[in-house]
């Protein structure tokens, strides 16, 4: 059955490889390499403009209502140059927005899924690369979408990320566009999930047992099958609410429900059915972004440590326990909501127990560091601080399950804290990582390493003097998205440490002008990378440099696992994957069992 | 290059736990608690604080020292394992058993602060002669507390009743029972000086319960996003004793019927 899948595959990209033309070989590739290259840069430009939305966020907090420098005039001309609450509220509903669905989620399973997972276990492309290329396609009209939405009248969505109604519900025509580009996502995400799942199933390499997959793959996998069956509520709950806004139904409306003294058609809905429905799919995307990220960092940790990774299957099935216990944690989301209390305790329970894969993931890998053969590379820089900073985040995560303790600090910067440091300081940290590691792969040559490590150095310390302090805040009791906290006696004192804040954040954000560089002039002048340039041992080092179309220059057959560094039986300090044990027969083992 | 590194990487729990000692000293931290409960609240999280910040600094410090240690420029025997049986079965008991302890440990503080409405009575039970009456009904809307009090006849939801806006006043040491509504979009009932918070909801009535043991004025506010003018949703709790509560409804009653009184005489009001 997979060599038939195989081999069909085969055909139709030989034959399309031939027809090449600029638009079919650029633009609407059907190749899994441009696919994921085209989400990653799309991704990275999203990454800038979410950055910039959140210096407009910080720059409110430090110093509400003053007059903006240089660009105040331009954007806010009517308001003398200053923020209007009203483009506050939509300034962090867009950051949000932006760095969720169109950085995170892409660039973890649209750039990096796509681009690793043919070259990881050795297929020649994706199981459908048709599919796969309008995965891509269909984020663009949510990117103008959303990206437009912000010019239609009333500006665009500003009921938050998380688009609570009835406050949703009220008449603007962002909130629409909003929900529509939030839907075309879905669909993107699910035509890419349906396909990692299957290319991972069927199109392995011989000798390729589930059981030998790089911990990248696994990650992507567990992910797609959470996106999968996640996702589908998520786009039944965004449909429910537009024929709420739009055909006057009353699914999250109230009896005798009115804003602005205004009566509402219909009612009978209940306000907290939506968000049930939103954290059922959120709160395993919270998984979505953070589990790729830490396969991810698997891999770099193991190849630079010169180790074998420490527990691999203890690392595996924490990432399905992680994926299983994703899907009953979301209410501790909703613990002061108004749901049931007698419920959250439930969800405080389950929510206190998915701590613990966490926590033997963080154990391997520091198990992996110790006794190693550390090699201080960016990538590896990058990796390390994944861990340092997820312990942080992980822990962290552990004051909002405990319940009470949740009454204080719930919708307070503690929060916004927490969640920075799993998305920010984990998830976008291992992506640059990432991004250093697989560029020799992805473009043939090598990015500056001195320009890396200062990347690193400033983005490091900028990150934590950005995040760390906001957990001070978060226990003074400081609530998010307050357009103007100072007015209150309890919070009056903070805005010192908010200025603190901002201006670590305007450094985060300045620095990654070195990164940008970086990756701009290496992909045209950086020195040459080779195949294999980091010595690693998986399967994506053994093809050439950018890959051709069908990946491989030869019939990739199996021999062990990915992270056979310093093997006893090889000379060399690492061993890659195909490359056949002393003695062995010439012709390929049996085809893997699944 | 390897020690350098190393020793950024020793900042963070140096710094972090620097961050957590310094805050306190300056006023940034857990506001003054005037509840009876809170305590429970500010324990569990004193609680959790010294746990996490135990695991925090010694992973952070193994992280430190592995690096140190294992510096490839330095340390050429690599040990080849690819992992332990035991120590597995190790770090999963051990965080599990805390963890679970941390979730049975804090169950009783949650029930008494959500589920054990003291509107019930002594019975138990709601729905009962003997239930408590709530103090105060408290609805929000965009952007401000409306507040309404029992008047003279000590029904709530009459024409007798006391209408106020974002200045609650309540009797000091006296369980205080609030009934939360909503009159639009989700807004949350925060008093941070008391450890309360809970979200109001349109179509719901939730009862929120607490006790001051201090008089005192205190922000209410607004934690969860309701519109544009959500920053600007800011009321004031005042614990007063039972007397001075009693002559302060007395003169709000007065004269909210002497302004219908007026507005009768001049026709204003049918």
């Amino acid at each position: 059955m997979s060599s038939i899948t195989v081999g069909h595959a085969h055909d139709d990209h030989a034959a399309h490889a031939h027809a090449g033309g600029f638009l079919s070989t650029y633009v609407f590739s059907k190749d899994h390499k441009i696919i994921g290259l085209q989400f990653l840069f799309s991704t990275l430009i999203w990454f800038l403009i979410g950055g910039l939305l959140a210096l407009g966020i910080r720059w409110q907090v430090a110093w509400p209502w003053a007059e903006m420098p240089v660009i105040g005039k331009m954007l806010f001309a009517n308001e003398g140059g200053q923020i209007s609450p009203e483009f506050y509220t939509i300034l962090f509903t867009m950051h949000a927005t932006v760095m969720i669905f169109f950085v995170i989620i892409p660039i973890l399973a649209g750039a990096f899924g796509n681009y690793l997972i043919p070259l990881m276990i050795g297929a020649d492309d994706m199981a459908f690369p048709t599919i796969n290329m309008l995965s891509y396609w269909f984020m663009w009209p949510a990117f103008i979408a959303i990206g437009s939405s912000v010019f239609v009248e009333g500006g665009a969505a500003k009921s938050g990320w998380t688009s609570y109604p009835p406050l949703s519900l009220t008449d603007w025509n962002g909130q629409t566009l909003w929900l529509i580009g939030l839907t075309l996502v879905g669909v993107s995400s699910m035509m890419g999930s349906v396909n990692y799942m299957t290319t991972i199933i069927q199109m392995r390499a011989p000798g390729m047992t589930m059981f030998r997959l790089p911990m990248t793959i696994w990650s992507m996998f567990i992910t797609a099958i959470l996106q999968a069956f996640a996702l589908p509520v998520l786009t039944a709950a965004g449909f429910m609410q537009l024929t709420d806004r739009m055909f006057g139904t009353g699914f999250f409306i109230p009896e005798g429900w009115s804003v602005n003294n205004a009566a509402a058609a219909s009612g009978g809905g209940q306000p907290l059915l939506w968000q049930h429905l939103f954290w059922f799919y959120s709160h395993p995307a919270v998984y979505i972004m953070i589990l790729p990220a830490m396969g991810m960092v698997s891999n770099i940790i193991a190849c630079f440590s010169r180790k074998p990774l420490f527990g691999y299957k203890p690392m595996v099935y924490s990432i399905a326990g992680i994926a299983g216990l994703g899907f009953i944690v979301w209410g501790h989301h909703m613990f002061v909501s108004g749901m049931n209390p007698a419920l959250g305790m439930t969800f405080m329970v389950s929510t206190m127990m998915i701590a613990l894969p966490s926590a033997i993931k963080t154990f391997n890998w520091l198990g992996t560091v110790w006794g190693g053969h550390i090699q201080f590379t960016t990538p590896m820089l990058f990796a390390l601080s994944f861990v340092a900073m997820f312990i942080i985040g992980g822990l962290s995560g552990i004051f909002m399950a405990a319940t009470p303790v949740d009454i204080f600090i719930h919708d307070t910067y503690f929060i916004v804290a927490h969640f920075h440091y799993v998305l920010f300081a984990g998830t976008a940290m291992g992506v640059f990582g990432a991004i250093y590691f697989w560029f020799p792969k992805m473009f043939g040559r090598m990015m500056n390493e001195t320009a890396g490590k200062i990347h690193f150095f400033f983005t490091f310390l900028f990150l934590n003097g950005t995040f760390f302090t906001m957990h001070i805040l978060g226990v003074v009791g400081f609530p998010r998205r307050l357009a103007d906290p100072y007015h209150y006696q309890t919070f009056h004192h903070l805005q010192p440490l908010n200025e603190f804040i901002t201006y670590c954040a305007i450094g985060m954000v300045a620095v990654q002008v070195i990164f940008a560089a970086n990756f701009i002039l290496s992909m045209f002048l950086g020195p040459k990378a080779g195949r294999n340039p980091w010595h690693a041992n998986g399967l994506e080092w053994q093809a050439p440099s950018p890959p051709g179309h069908g990946n491989f220059d030869f019939q990739p057959v199996i021999y062990r696992g990915p992270y056979e560094y310093n093997s006893p039986e090889s000379s060399k300090d690492y061993y890659p994957q195909n490359e056949p044990p002393p003695g062995a027969h010439p012709e390929p083992p049996s085809p893997p069992i699944y | 290059m390897g020690k350098f590194w190393a020793l950024l990487f020793l900042l963070v729990p140096i710094l972090g736990v620097a961050c957590f000692v310094f805050a306190p000293l300056y006023q940034h931290w857990l506001p003054i608690d005037v509840s009876q409960e809170g305590h429970r609240i500010d324990h569990l999280f004193y609680f959790i604080l010294w746990l996490t910040g135990v695991v925090f600094v010694g992973t952070e410090v193994a992280l430190f020292w592995f690096m140190l240690r294992y510096d490839g420029a330095s340390n050429r025997k690599v040990n080849y394992t690819h992992g332990s049986h035991s120590l597995e079965i190790i770090w999963t008991i051990i965080p599990a058993a805390t963890l679970l302890f941390i979730a049975i440990y804090q169950m009783n503080a949650w029930a008494d602060s959500k589920i054990r409405n003291p509107a019930a009575g002594p019975d138990g039970i709601l729905g009962t002669a003997d239930d408590m009456p709530p103090t105060v009904e408290v609805t929000a809307r965009q952007f401000e507390w409306r507040l309404r009090y029992p008047g003279k006849n000590g029904i709530l939801g009459d024409q007798d009743d006391v209408h106020v806006v974002n200045d609650l006043r309540l009797p000091v040491q006296e369980e205080i029972l609030v009934d939360l509504k909503s009159a639009d979009v989700l807004h949350s009932f925060f008093l941070p000086n008391l450890r309360v918070k809970q979200d109001a909801v349109p179509g719901m009535k939730i009862p929120v319960w607490f006790r001051a043991t201090e008089k005192g004025s205190f922000d209410i506010v607004c934690a969860e996003l309701c519109g544009w003018g959500h920053y600007k949703m800011k009321g004031r709790v005042t614990f007063v004793s039972r007397g001075e509560f009693d002559e302060w409804l007395d003169e709000k009653y007065r004269e909210q019927t002497a302004t219908v009184d007026s507005q009768v005489a001049q026709g204003d009001v049918e």
